[in-house]
């Protein structure tokens, strides 16, 4: 699919993956391995439920169970990179949810656990791993590097999806600033947003899944052919074409590339 | 494998700047490539450093475009990513003092040469051996979002063109193309030509440090920096980005300005 999968070009750099078990998540984590770096993911299943996610991984890679909500469980995870590794240069703050329905009937607590995790998740991030981002970026040309996944939700809006329109809306900004916090400190960090349009994930299909049960569609099958429709592409995307985009920000093509938003979306935003 | 391996590529105005470290960039990648332009000596030493051919072209010249890509298909069977790169500012002034002959230099170039560029390579790509396939890269600027006073013609080019991109890639999926059409919007980039005006200016270190304080990064960007994003946006890796704007300014238009 790739050609240049395996390049080695992110050989001898450490990267961290929040919500790194599935999804977008777990193909930044493969590509990361693919291209020589090592790898420690984070996410709420228990390591023996990622036991065997992680041993068809392989070595480079480790796993630590952390709610990305959590300081407590922040403090963990920067334990353990600290400890196994002493160095960081990628951080991708990928963990989310959605959440879907008309703005009367949100429920308080519904939206704020989608910006605990959306969002609150997405700082915790960015703000416990600063400085181990900082001290290691110096030695890296184009610096460490941050990728905040938002979405082309936080872009545009869309109808009876609020809540993850300005949980997404609020990671896109929150990564300009900081973006400028750093440039402006002279500090080797670069931060940039991610912005995928529709992929086939395991939270796509959910999120289809809650709206055939409403009675929107007759089938998933049928919802993604609407959304391919939809796309000037023509269809969805795999979670690698994320990952390809993760990875050229991660590594040193993208050294002047800071503050901005990588729309992978296939023209959907276009229009 | 060599990630643009067996891809044809096209570059508009690779004889210097951003278009010839695109050139470099997308031959040691593994593309084949034909850059056009004007000034043959500049052309003869990038052909020298990188193995790519030159072809003497002025985008806008509308009638030559047919020739060229015949030339380029019956040599090389395919076409898989154009960049559209040539450019200039020749001319340009503020609202109150361009001459028409200037404004119509710079949108020639910059806008009519732009569109006769994705049209041809459009044309070509759709005829490719193994299906419509293809990238092609427009080189707008962060001028598209911020407009600069004394530069009218190249600040509106530079935003009409991404309105270009975005209407490319829209009909290519309504024609069910895997063509597809970004554009990537750098900050200053430190080319032959800024250096050039840096030099000639009254205070050249002033203006050095106006051009690299534009960037929160407090630098300007280096070719091959725009060059890896262009090699990027051509090669598979980004096979699902259409219709998109690729920043690369160092935070340049990420806040306010100073601020």
């Amino acid at each position: 699919m790739i050609e240049d999968l395996g390049s080695q070009r992110l050989k001898g750099r450490v990267a961290l993956v929040s919500g790194g078990l599935r999804g977008i998540g777990l193909a930044c984590v493969e590509r990361f391995l693919a291209e020589g770096a090592e790898v420690v993911l984070t996410d709420l299943s228990s390591p023996e439920d990622a036991a065997e996610t992680l041993a068809r991984l392989g070595q480079a890679a480790s796993y630590v169970q952390a709610n990305v909500t959590s300081e407590d469980d922040w403090a963990t995870v920067l334990a353990a990179v600290t400890e196994r590794h002493g160095k960081l240069h990628i951080l991708v703050n990928n963990a989310g949810i959605d959440l879907t329905g008309p703005v009367a009937t949100t429920s308080l607590e519904g939206w704020r656990k989608i910006m605990s995790i959306n969002v609150d998740g997405v700082f915790l991030g960015v703000r416990t791993f600063v400085p181990l981002l900082e001290q290691s970026g110096a030695a890296v040309k184009g610096g460490a590097s941050i990728i905040n996944v938002s979405s082309i939700m936080g872009l545009v809006g869309m109808s009876e999806v609020s809540g993850y329109n300005a949980s997404k809306g609020a990671v896109r900004l929150f990564t300009k600033s900081i973006a400028l916090e750093f440039a402006e400190k002279k500090m080797p960090i670069r931060a940039n947003s991610l912005h995928p349009g529709f992929v086939i994930t395991p939270l796509l299909q959910e999120g289809f899944q809650r709206w055939v049960d409403k009675g929107v569609a007759e089938k998933a099958q049928d919802l993604v052919d609407l959304m391919s429709s939809k796309t000037p592409i023509g269809r969805l995307a795999d979670p690698s074409e994320l990952a390809s985009a993760v990875y050229f920000l991660a590594g040193s093509d993208s050294s002047y590339m800071t503050g901005a938003e990588l729309v992978i979306d296939g023209g959907w935003t276009a229009q | 494998m060599k990630r643009l391996e067996g891809k044809v590529a096209l570059v508009t105005g690779g004889t210097s700047g951003i278009g010839a470290g695109t050139v470099e960039r997308l031959c040691a990648e593994g593309a084949t490539v034909i850059f056009t332009g004007s000034n043959r000596a500049a052309a003869d030493k990038v052909c020298a450093a990188t193995g790519a051919q030159f072809v003497a072209h002025d985008v806008t010249d509308a009638a030559a475009w047919d020739g060229l890509m015949a030339d380029i298909l019956d040599r090389h069977g395919r076409l898989d990513i154009a960049f559209a790169n040539a450019g200039t500012e020749s001319g340009d002034g503020s609202i109150e003092d361009i001459a028409i002959e200037g404004w119509n230099n710079v949108i020639g170039v910059n806008l009519t040469g732009v569109m006769l560029t994705v049209q041809h390579a459009m044309r070509a790509m759709a005829k490719n051996p193994d299906g419509p396939t293809g990238s092609i890269v427009v080189n707008s600027s962060m001028n598209a979002h911020r407009a600069m006073g004394n530069f009218v013609a190249y600040s509106v080019s530079k935003s009409a063109v991404v309105a270009l991109v975005k209407s490319a890639a829209v009909h290519a999926g309504n024609r069910k193309y895997q063509i597809r059409v970004n554009a990537v919007l750098p900050g200053v980039v430190e080319t032959a030509m800024i250096v050039g005006l840096i030099d000639k200016s009254a205070d050249p270190a002033a203006t050095r440090g106006a051009y690299e304080g534009l960037s929160p990064m407090g630098r300007m960007a280096s070719v091959d920096e725009v060059a890896g994003m262009v090699a990027w946006l051509a090669s598979d890796e980004a096979r699902f980005c259409s219709g998109g704007e690729f920043t690369m300014d160092g935070a340049s238009t990420a806040g306010m300005n100073g601020v």
